[in-house]
């Protein structure tokens, strides 16, 4: 056998995001050691990019804010395709880990009295995202990272070593996960993987580990997301014989950056229309008031002076359509400019600059005022921005129990957005983060658990799985003459970005599963050159595999699923579909073929006194009629605190 | 708008070379973009860190022409079509491979400074802290951590034995955001800035706030008063700990 680094933890969590950072620190805190693995420098991981804020019904800014309005704006703005639970204990327990931050030493934004400042968001009732200007995720990731010092701190007074019970492992990627003796239906004990530096293998011993692995963003051409979205969890998760729900929902946020080419996909916060941002087509038209669907009429303003007079008084006035759930706004600006009112560079303008003073966006939206001015000569003070789609998260995931993390696999946990189910088809802005901390909490917790139970009997891993994952892991240098990765991942970003984009279509989705098929085809043959020491070709040979399983599940399930809603759109099934609503599809690999297989699942019902949160008028939008056959309102008393 | 782009990109560790490259340069380009070109083209094992693309993660550092950039945040429009480009990686750290070096020494620094510590006496929920009081270690915590700042500072640059005692611009601005954070219960931070990060070794070229991409003021407003605080220790505490005294006093 080569020559292998070998670890052993109780908890291994894979990722240095907001939920796998969260998530290590509760582990930490229940005791036990914990290894934490993750692709790129501490520090750097996706979270650090989240601009807006987190959302968190702490009635900062408005007092009417609580967590059954925030729970009901998170299924609205899913469709009610969510997991109900995990939308429950999110919006209950968001305020507390927010507040939580701030003992780490976190510094918001503040109110006039002092308190957290919240900031209003796409789909949000009341002002409710947590922020720090436009780089919330940097205070979030910093904080996280900061607490993980200080517990390295409190280890190092206490053993003498300050990475005894907590350790990270950076620049250091996993590319398979190993199961107790070998079985592949067993537990999970452990994950194999290389340093990206020496390319030297790694193998890590742990009952519990935990998926925080992030988005699938880099299958797509046009994208928000960094080199380290590759759907790494999904695919592991995959392979290890977990089920991944929901894959059909992508989100395309409404306004990534669209000129120069190549800063194309790069977000524009959502922050920009929550202070006051408007978008216009080229005929300089407000747009977005003939956008408003069926299912929120009434709840947005019609006319330009109400939708203007929300921003101050929002009590007598309904909120501007430019904050629409993050779908409808997609949709709107990709008709805008396919029916010929776009700028000149296939966008939309998004204006700041004549809605508020100069100082006042410099302040509020410091970090897009100096990514628009340095990478595209724009200034937002006094000029419109270019804005058109781009694909940013994926909605899709792991199944996993909403209250530990845990997945169908043994020993398996995963939190963050490699996870299914909080968000339905549609995540709300801000839900994210707060995401990745309540449910960071938990898994971390849940994992700690299972690893302090199965530590009397830890599973194992065999040297010939150990021998099967290191031969995969060095297939490209064997062979010669194969085609680069480099060539391949760029057609399978063109192929999902054109045929399994915004819009889709049957027989286009026919087409990329037949394109997907010929790329994985070709992946099995491609060549790699050089060694393994810091080889970025042989990095991206070994992600592809795991970005065509996924690109797999994408299409498959947005072929199977005959409706539109939230994150999917079908150009021949335009509507929303009550009995689609309950229908959750799941991805799992035939353990015979290694084939992605397709199954629908019942999507977990809605406790009673959570359906009561809303009124049946509403809910006969979404609800088929047998399902409201015993559905009555009740009035609503004042005391719904909990 | 598209031409030959000359470029020299050093090649291997800290014995490697500068090696020549023509590749294809695209109007609004960025550095980084013409890097991942010639991955993609010509050197498929050119090693190079990035993830955000947009200036906000810190992790695409290097020296180009000689002065430390962010790769992603410098525009190929402010250099002419004839010229020759050099991207060497940062010359304060040891080099692993091309323009990836080994920053291990940041990361140790920020272990050695004490955490934050919380009130005893406020629970989560509890804090109120007002806008003008945590703006300013605020400007601070924008550090996006490319340690471009520490690469330039002479001090570790030009030499090499003063990394052990010396934790450099990034950890003086986190010793001064720390000690300006209005609810830090520990009121040493100063005196551990001079004893145990040597700040009294810094002697204010400003070079830090000069390449810093986050517009930080580091000099002025972290270290100078971190300085004036170790020298005199009746500096005017209410100007920057302000709230953090206005509090105990209630
Ligand atoms: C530009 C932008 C702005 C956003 N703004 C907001 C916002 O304002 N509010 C909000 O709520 N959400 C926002 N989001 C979404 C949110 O930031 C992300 O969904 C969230 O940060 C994901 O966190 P995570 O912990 O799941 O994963 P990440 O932060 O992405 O971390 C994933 C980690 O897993 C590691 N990893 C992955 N694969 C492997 C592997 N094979 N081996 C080892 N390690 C691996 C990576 O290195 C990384 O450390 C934004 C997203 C983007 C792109
Ligand atoms: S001002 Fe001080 S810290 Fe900054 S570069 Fe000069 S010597 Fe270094
Ligand atoms: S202070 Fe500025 S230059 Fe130094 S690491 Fe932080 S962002 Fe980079
Ligand atoms: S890639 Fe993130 S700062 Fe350059």
């Amino acid at each position: 056998m080569t020559d292998l680094e070998r670890h052993a933890y109780d908890v291994l969590v894979i990722g240095a995001g907001g939920s796998g950072l969260r998530a290590a620190i509760e582990a930490r805190e229940a005791g036990l050691r914990v290894a934490i693995v993750c692709k790129s420098l501490f520090g750097k991981a996706h979270t650090v990019m989240a601009e807006g804020g987190i959302a968190a019904s702490m009635g900062n800014s408005n007092p009417h804010d609580n967590w059954q309005v925030h729970f009901g704006d998170t299924m609205r703005g899913g469709k009610f395709l969510n997991n109900p639970r995990m939308a429950e204990l999110h919006a209950k327990e968001a305020p507390r880990r927010v507040w939580e931050l701030e003992t780490y030493g976190a510094l918001f934004d503040r109110t006039p009295e002092g308190k957290i400042s919240q900031r209003n968001f796409g789909g949000h009732e009341y002002a409710r995202l947590a922020h720090v200007g436009d780089r919330t995720g940097l205070e979030l990731i910093r904080t996280l990272q900061q607490k993980i010092v200080s517990l390295q701190q409190e280890d190092e007074r206490e053993f003498g070593d300050a990475e005894a019970r907590l350790k990270v492992f950076m620049e250091l990627t996993i590319t398979e996960l190993m199961h107790d003796g070998g079985a592949p239906d067993g537990p999970v004990s452990g994950a194999f993987g290389y340093w990206r530096e020496s390319g030297r293998f790694v193998l890590f011993d742990a009952p519990a580990v935990v998926l925080a692995t992030g988005g699938i963003g880099k299958s797509f051409k046009v994208t928000s997301n960094s080199w380290e979205y590759t759907g790494d969890g999904h695919a592991l998760a995959l392979r290890a014989g977990a089920k991944l729900i929901n894959m059909e929902f992508v989100q395309f946020h409404p306004t990534g950056m669209v000129w120069p080419p190549s800063v194309k996909g790069i977000l524009v916060t959502e922050s920009v229309r929550g202070d006051g941002g408007v978008l216009r087509n080229s005929e300089g038209k407000r747009f977005m008031f003939e956008y408003v669907p069926e299912v929120f009429r009434g709840q947005y303003a019609t006319t330009e002076e109400e939708a203007d007079g929300w921003y101050e008084d929002p009590e007598h006035n309904k909120r501007p359509p430019e904050l629409l759930p993050r779908d409808e706004v997609a949709r709107a600006i990709n008709s805008e400019v396919k029916e010929g009112r776009g700028s000149e560079h296939g966008g939309v303008f998004l204006d700041v600059s004549t809605r508020l003073p100069a100082d006042e966006i410099k302040r509020r939206l410091p970090s897009m005022h100096h990514q628009f001015l340095e990478l595209a000569d724009v200034d937002i003070t006094a000029q419109p921005m270019e804005v058109g789609p781009t694909c940013h998260y994926v909605m899709g995931g792991i199944e996993v129990d909403p209250d530990t993390g845990a997945s169908s696999v043994p020993g398996l946990f995963a939190v963050g957005e490699v996870t299914g189910g909080m968000h339905g088809s549609n995540r709300l802005g801000g839900n994210s983060l707060g995401d990745l901390l309540v449910f960071g909490q938990r898994t971390g917790a849940g994992a700690a658990a299972y690893a302090a139970a199965a530590s009397k009997d830890r599973p194992t891993v065999i040297d010939a799985s150990i021998d099967a994952v290191t031969a995969t892991a060095e297939e490209p240098f064997q062979r010669e003459g194969g085609e680069s990765p480099y060539t391949l991942h760029q057609e399978l970003q063109q192929v999902m970005n054109d045929l399994v984009g915004i819009i889709r279509r049957e027989p286009e989705m026919q087409e990329a599963l037949d394109k997907l098929a010929d790329i994985r085809e070709r992946a099995a043959h491609l060549s790699v050159e050089g060694r393994r020491q810091f080889n970025p070709g042989w990095h991206l040979a070994l992600d592809l595999r795991n970005m065509l399983q996924v690109s797999e599940c994408v299409a498959r399930s947005a072929l199977e699923r005959q409706e539109s809603r939230g994150g999917h759109t079908r150009e021949d099934f335009p509507g929303m579909d009550a009995k689609w609503r309950s229908v959750n599809l799941a991805c799992h690999l035939d353990p015979a073929t290694g084939m992605v297989q397709l199954t629908r699942q019942q999507v977990p019902t809605i406790r009673d006194d959570l359906m009561h949160l809303f009124e049946r008028s509403e809910l006969e939008k979404y609800f088929t009629t047998e399902e409201l056959a015993d559905f009555q309102d009740v009035r609503q008393g004042e005391d719904d605190q909990s | 708008m598209t031409y030959d782009g000359h470029f020299r990109v050093w090649r291997g560790d800290d014995g490697g070379e500068l090696v020549d490259y023509t590749v294809e340069v695209n109007e609004g380009e960025v550095v980084l973009d013409i890097i991942h070109r010639l991955q993609a083209t010509q050197t498929p094992d050119l090693a190079v860190r990035w993830n955000c693309k947009a200036g906000k993660c810190g992790s695409c550092s290097a020296e180009i022409n000689g002065h430390p950039r962010l790769m992603c945040m410098t525009r190929m429009s402010i250099f002419e079509e004839a010229d020759t480009i050099t991207v060497t990686p940062m010359r304060t750290f040891p080099v692993i491979r091309d323009l990836v070096t080994d920053v291990s020494y940041n990361y140790e620094k920020a272990r050695q400074i004490p955490a934050f510590e919380p009130p005893a006496d406020l629970e989560p929920g509890e804090y109120r802290m007002a806008q003008v009081d945590v703006g300013r270690s605020q400007e601070f915590r924008k550090c996006i951590e490319c340690f471009l700042c520490q690469d330039v500072c002479h001090v570790i640059r030009d030499h090499e034995d003063n990394k052990a005692a010396y934790a450099g611009p990034r950890f003086f601005i986190r010793a001064a955001e720390l000690a300006m954070h209005p609810l830090d219960a520990r009121n040493d931070r100063a005196t551990f800035a001079r004893d145990q990060q040597g700040v009294g070794l810094c002697n204010i070229t400003k070079c830090c706030t000069e390449v810093c991409p986050e517009n930080i003021t580091i000099t002025d407003n972290a270290i100078i008063p971190m300085k004036e605080r170790v020298v005199d220790r009746h500096y005017d505490p209410l100007v920057w700990l302000g709230n953090k005294i206005r509090r105990r006093e209630h």
